[in-house]
């Protein structure tokens, strides 16, 4: 472990994402993200990377996704407004299986919004804002250390499904300063190569990914976000396209096991479970401790996986407490998802705020109180 | 060796073959331009990238054998700007279109201007969307008429060359279809200049802008390109600009190359900043 030291959340991004073996960024200024692109624009050239400040968002996952296939691992991080333009090219890097990590610190929406004040309501936007069918990683930290972590993850992801992979946390965590103490060494996930003569970029089972050339590496293929067949020349066969489209999902939801974490804290005796992620966690966290002071038994179920969601924990949960309390800073994004997992197994009970405040416990605490049976 | 009789066919798909151009397209033609001038410059096929977006012209990307990458619509410069100061190293070849390069990728081009990155953007202008079926594009003349401007286009049209140069582009021509050996050495020239270099390339589309303003079949079309521009040298283009010459109406459009500077390449000094450092 290195020296403990105040880290603010953007800045650890940045050195997990150097840490996993980034080098090259390219990005656009934007509240409360921009840490990200000065950090990693002050350390990369020493590194022999590459920062670029890209026109808009649009081009700057453009340029990671042409940097990927030069054979570099690469990153951009953005906010609401800049993550809503980077959907066409989440969607091109989701269907040509290009690895990139796009990082999203949320603030309040719609539009422009709030822009310096926190919010969990890109959570269903990371899963399906772009046009299309298709899987993806979305993983959400809730400390200063765990943006470090999850961003050392989430390249690890990326280079292991051949994929886009989100990192996604609120403008608390991101300007949060912390003590923390960072590993020596980062896992650090090399980008598979393809072997032999020939190469077919996308020739693999279902369920799985074929290995990614470089350009300028020998391979001569072609990429497109069209349907493509193996050789990755485009088609509308529909054997072909339904291959494709089945993998495309299949790679990333048959590893589940792999991908998928939920944190559970104080889960063995709950009667009742808060569900909760990133900021609103801590909150939730404080609560529990709190309601438990009060003698009511309640857990936290903390997704590290928004995406893909950990159905199974909420599921097997559902089966044993009364209910559950969803806190979150949207209108209920999680709350849907938490709905669907538990099929009517339990109560769910809302715990909503969306003013650009960070929710507090006392809030949760009074949801607690109100709404849940156990309680009373 | 001869120019003239360079064989091409061995940087095609043959596979990918038919393609999808219509009968009288001249975007075939400029292909065969800037892979006779790829073959000139004997550039090793495993070393060029194809950067393309999306529309007409943008899908010959799948029909060369080199590293190709068909991209977003419009977003084909951002792309080449990422694989190239990923891999400097390589010749980075950017095929957009008109309504691709100038209207929803209009920023991403001029910011690549700009930068002076080493690409070599080649701009196939039939002055209409031809993939989509002949609407209006920013380079239709005022009063043609597209399936999205029926009493003719009520719009200007850009100047892609002057654009370009007001962006900061360091080599800018302007080459045609119905001259495929002068083209063939702009493309040249374009491959080996070591900045942004950028070729509006007249080409045609019978098939709609032609059909539409009756304007004949493929040969008709590619003839009238002959009337509609004249060869000049930069200083002759400058002032032709200037003055605004010719028949006021329609002034005739310079060709050749237009524009030439030097900068220092963007992945270069990124580079030399790698090396030296912050002072």
């Amino acid at each position: 472990m290195s020296e403990p030291r105040l880290l603010p959340g953007n800045e650890a991004c940045a050195l997990g994402a150097l840490a996993a073996g980034c080098r090259f960024y390219a990005g656009y200024p934007i509240t409360p993200s921009s840490e990200i692109a000065e950090t990693m624009a002050e350390l990369l050239p020493a590194l022999g990377g590459v920062f670029v400040q890209m026109e808009d968002e649009i081009a700057s996952l453009a340029a990671c996704l042409g940097a990927a296939l030069g054979g570099m691992k690469a990153m951009t991080a953005t906010s609401g407004p800049g993550f809503s333009l980077m959907q066409e090219h989440i969607g091109f890097a989701a269907m040509a299986e290009l690895p990139c990590v796009i990082v999203d610190v949320m603030r309040g929406g719609p539009s422009t919004g709030l822009p310096t004040l926190p919010s969990q309501a890109d959570m269903q936007q990371a899963r399906w804002g772009t046009h299309g069918d298709h899987s993806i990683i979305v993983l959400a930290p809730a400390s200063v250390r765990e943006v470090y972590d999850l961003t050392v993850r989430a390249f690890a992801y990326a280079e292991r499904f051949r994929a886009p992979v989100i990192v996604l946390y609120d403008a608390v965590v991101g300007h949060l300063r912390e003590r923390v103490e960072l590993p020596e060494q980062a896992e650090v996930v090399p980008r598979p190569r393809p072997g032999g003569p020939s190469y077919r970029p996308y020739a693999a089972a279902d369920g799985q990914v074929a290995p990614l050339a470089a350009f300028g590496d020998g391979y001569r293929f072609h990429v497109t976000g069209l349907a493509h067949d193996e050789r990755g020349f485009p088609t509308q066969d529909p054997a072909a396209v339904a291959a494709l489209q089945r993998r495309l999902q299949r790679k990333i939801e048959d590893h589940r096991g792999e991908i998928v974490r939920c944190e559970q804290v104080f889960m063995e005796d709950a009667e009742v479970a808060v569900v909760a992620f990133g900021i609103a966690a801590r909150a939730a966290r404080e609560a529990i401790r709190q309601a438990r002071q009060q003698g009511v038994r309640v857990g936290l179920l903390r997704p590290l996986t928004l995406w893909p969601f950990p159905d199974e924990v909420l599921w097997a949960t559902a089966a044993r407490v009364r209910a559950l309390v969803v806190a979150e800073m949207n209108l209920g994004q999680m709350l849907r998802e938490v709905e669907r997992a538990v099929r009517g197994r339990t109560e769910v009970v809302a715990c909503l705020k969306a003013d650009g405040e960070p929710l507090q416990p006392e809030e949760i605490l009074q949801a607690l109180e109100a709404e849940v049976p156990a309680w009373r | 060796m001869e120019v003239g009789t360079l064989d091409v066919r061995r940087y095609l798909r043959r596979e990918m073959m038919p393609h999808l151009l219509c009968p009288g397209c001249g975007h075939g033609i400029v292909l065969q331009a800037l892979l006779r001038a790829v073959a000139s410059l004997e550039l090793d096929p495993d070393r060029v990238a194809v950067v393309a977006g999306i529309g007409c012209s943008s899908r010959l990307a799948g029909y060369v054998d080199f590293c190709t990458l068909h991209a977003t619509h419009g977003r084909a410069p951002a792309f080449a700007t990422g694989l190239k100061l990923a891999r400097p190293e390589l010749t980075v070849i950017v095929i957009t279109g008109d309504g691709d390069g100038l209207a929803i990728g209009g920023n991403h081009l001029i910011h690549a201007a700009r930068r002076n990155i080493d690409l070599l953007c080649l701009l196939f202008n039939n002055a209409v969307y031809g993939m989509t079926g002949g609407q209006v594009a920013p380079t239709t003349p005022q009063g043609s008429r597209a399936t999205t401007a029926p009493l003719g286009n009520p719009e200007p049209p850009f100047d892609a060359c002057r654009l370009m140069i007001a962006a900061g582009a360091t080599f800018v021509a302007r080459g045609l279809a119905y001259e495929p050996l002068t083209l063939q050495h702009l493309c040249m020239e374009g491959l080996r200049h070591p900045g942004f270099a950028f070729i509006d390339v007249l080409t045609d589309c019978p098939e709609f802008f032609g059909r539409y303003n009756r304007l004949g079949r493929g040969p008709e079309m590619l003839l009238s390109q002959k009337r509609r521009t004249t060869a000049v040298g930069p200083l002759l283009a400058q002032k032709a600009a200037l003055d605004g010459a010719e028949v006021a109406t329609t002034p005739a459009l310079p060709t050749g190359v237009l524009h030439r500077e030097t900068r220092p390449e963007f992945a270069r000094v990124l580079l030399a900043q790698q090396r030296e450092g912050f002072p």
